[in-house]
């Protein structure tokens, strides 16, 4: 089989912008389900709003394109409800850590079976480029036309806290890391959290002088740092980088709908 | 078989009953019980329940069940069914059946937790943006509240369509004998499915005759259809097509306004030799009957037309069954969202018995405002 299996080629051309990282992702993604040899009806790819929502249009699934923020929701009902499928959630870093915030602590405190991708290009992308809560401090966003002054969410921190069993981040100036490393999360059985590091510079970028999309992914390249090599530094050294990389996986921690049916339904079926 | 229960239980054991299959649901009173009961009764069928993180993510889970082919509901009260109505309009548009029971209580805002009230009636027809097609039932009786929510689910599989059970605060709460009716003496409707096998390109899903669902295929069918928050073409996609935005927005009003003749339901308590005729709906219809009782001992033609579909509102029925000499009060607890429709139905001014201070319409509350004339 081959990875464009899970592509619907009918629906291109695409509608994201030249250069976008997004294409990328995608491609990584499809690929992994080629990778597992998973079979397209038995996956249900679910996503939000924004230029991240727009995925579930091109891969051939079962597809559903939702509301801002609320696609762990969707997806949770879907995977309760059918536990033996695949259900892979798509979300941008608006759409996951802002609107979708609550949604996406609880998923991860779940540990429910469900695959989240975050393409995190620090930024509020369809709508024009507003702040994010991962945009870079001093950033201009049309938002922010001062410079943001905002912290920003630690994902990884985020995800771990809040009780995933996956979490790792990768970038797409590393194609094939990115696509290893969602193979790998798509093999974990519990809430596993990918952040996919992309870039915007259409309306982020051009705001922050990274306009074209080969200076942009050059000041990702040049932030970003893997894990092992990170190891070997000091903490000064890797203060302002982006850490690359399996931060955390746990397998012993049981998964949500396992849980359902041996402890729920079998206690109310009377056979403890 | 008689069982002594509050009407939200009564929901949850006939929605067990309608086949009903997975509930999401968020805490909020007055309608807490119901979800309290599905948590218990669910998993002894194999069905499952959960308590989502808000109310915004029950109604979601509730229809990404639904598109994997269960039948599924969700409860919430005024603040809640506010916060729901993203994902009701969602669902319109998608054309996924779902259940959302309102048990009423007083509004605006956090208002009167545990007191009823009837204020929700325009924001069940419209608290989702953009036209869309919506049904609406409020049974007023503990085995008509059994019959109703199953007649619920098999209009929101008819039609595909999200169809919301209005209760009040009373309804949900009073403990009542319920004389739950058998399995033979209800028809239990599923929603239509394509037959296997199809060629997914050849399967133009949104094409339909008017007043007729769609045709669609439940997830892992082997179709791999898309489901589109946003307009969508024939085929589920995304479309900014003035022909075809404009097309499938009428149909999905049609298949509502096409068979509204067959979602109809009303109850006709001695109306057509009636000088005055109350219209009312839920708990306040119990005490109108109680009322028409009252005044008939005392030689007053007193009767009542009670509408058990409130959308799409009965406008038809309204004007066969009340003559234009008859007055007309509609007794209601908010300030008049029924009378509006029934002023429109009937084509002229009707007069109102309004409560909002969460106390209940007391039978003769009725029969005063009956008695004190014109």
């Amino acid at each position: 089989m081959s990875y464009l299996e899970y592509v619907r080629s009918f629906k291109l051309p695409h509608s994201w912008c030249p250069g976008c990282g997004i294409g990328t992702i995608m491609q990584a993604i499809v690929r992994a389900f080629d990778a597992l040899g998973w079979k397209h009806e038995d996956i249900a790819f679910v996503t939000g709003i924004g230029c991240s929502g727009r995925m579930s249009t091109y891969i051939n699934a079962n597809t559903i394109h939702t509301t801002h923020g609320r696609p762990l929701a969707f997806a949770t009902g879907i995977k309760l409800a059918k536990p033996d499928k695949h259900v892979v959630v798509v979300s941008g870093d608006g759409d996951a850590l802002a609107i979708g915030g609550n949604h996406f602590i609880h998923a991860a405190r779940r540990n429910i079976d469900i695959k989240l991708i975050i393409i995190n290009n620090s930024v509020y992308g369809m709508t024009g480029g507003q702040v994010s809560p991962t945009t870079p401090q001093k950033f201009k966003t049309q938002t922010t036309p001062y410079g943001n002054i905002e912290p920003n969410f630690d994902v990884i921190k985020l995800a771990i806290g809040a009780g995933a069993t996956f979490v790792a981040r990768e970038s797409v100036t590393r194609p094939r890391n990115l696509e290893k490393l969602i193979e790998k999360s798509f093999h974990h059985k519990g809430f596993s959290v990918v952040e996919a590091i992309s870039n915007c510079h259409i309306n982020l970028g051009r705001r922050n002088k990274l306009k074209d999309q080969i200076t942009m992914l050059r000041w990702i390249n040049d932030r970003i740092i893997p894990m092992n090599v990170a190891k070997k530094k000091s903490p000064e050294e890797i203060k302002d980088k982006i850490i690359l990389g399996l931060f955390h996986e746990d397998k012993e921690r049981k998964e949500y709908t396992e849980l359902y049916e041996e402890e729920i339904i079998n206690r109310a079926r009377g056979k403890e | 078989m008689r069982k002594v229960m509050p009407g939200n239980e009564t929901i949850a054991h006939a929605a067990i009953a309608a086949g009903c299959r997975f509930f999401a649901g968020y805490p909020i009173t007055p309608s807490s019980e119901l979800a309290a009961a599905m948590s218990y009764l669910l998993p002894k069928v194999g069905g499952k329940f959960i308590q989502m993180e808000d109310e915004i993510a029950s109604m979601a889970a509730a229809i990404g069940a639904s598109i994997t082919g269960e039948k599924s509901m969700t409860a919430t009260s005024g603040p809640g069914f506010s916060l729901k109505q993203e994902h009701i309009g969602l669902a319109c548009m998608m054309e996924v059946p779902v259940v959302i029971v309102n048990v009423m209580r007083g509004g605006p805002s956090t208002g009167l937790p545990t007191h009823p009230a009837q204020g929700d009636i325009m924001q069940a027809r419209w608290g989702t943006h953009g036209d869309h097609p919506i049904i609406a039932v409020a049974p007023s009786l503990p085995r008509e509240i059994y019959l109703e929510t199953i007649r619920a689910f098999n209009l929101a599989e008819q039609y595909r369509n999200p169809v919301i059970l209005l209760l009040d605060e009373i309804l949900g709460h009073t403990y009542e004998v319920v004389d739950i009716p058998e399995p033979g003496e209800y028809d239990i409707i599923n929603r239509k499915l394509p037959p296997k096998g199809l060629n997914r390109l050849d399967f133009y899903t949104y094409q339909r005759d008017e007043g007729d669902p769609p045709l669609l295929p439940n997830f892992f069918m082997g179709y791999n259809f898309h489901f589109e928050s946003l307009a969508h073409d024939e085929m589920g996609f995304p479309t900014t097509d003035p022909e075809k935005v404009d097309r499938i927005t009428r149909l999905r009003e049609a298949k509502i306004e096409k068979n509204k003749e067959k979602i109809w339901k009303n109850h006709l308590l001695m109306v057509e030799d009636a000088d005055t005729v109350i219209i009312a709906i839920g708990s306040v219809a119990r005490s109108a009957i109680a009322a028409v009782e009252m005044a008939r001992k005392e030689g007053i033609k007193l009767g009542l037309f009670r509408p058990i579909t409130v959308w799409p509102f009965p406008d038809e029925p309204l004007r066969e069954a009340i003559t234009e000499k008859q007055r007309v009060i509609v007794a209601e607890m908010n300030l008049g969202q029924l009378k509006g429709e029934v002023e429109k139905a009937l084509r002229r001014e009707v007069e109102g018995l309004n409560k909002v201070n969460g106390v209940p319409i007391s039978p003769k509350e009725i029969l005063e405002k009956v008695k004190e004339g014109k």
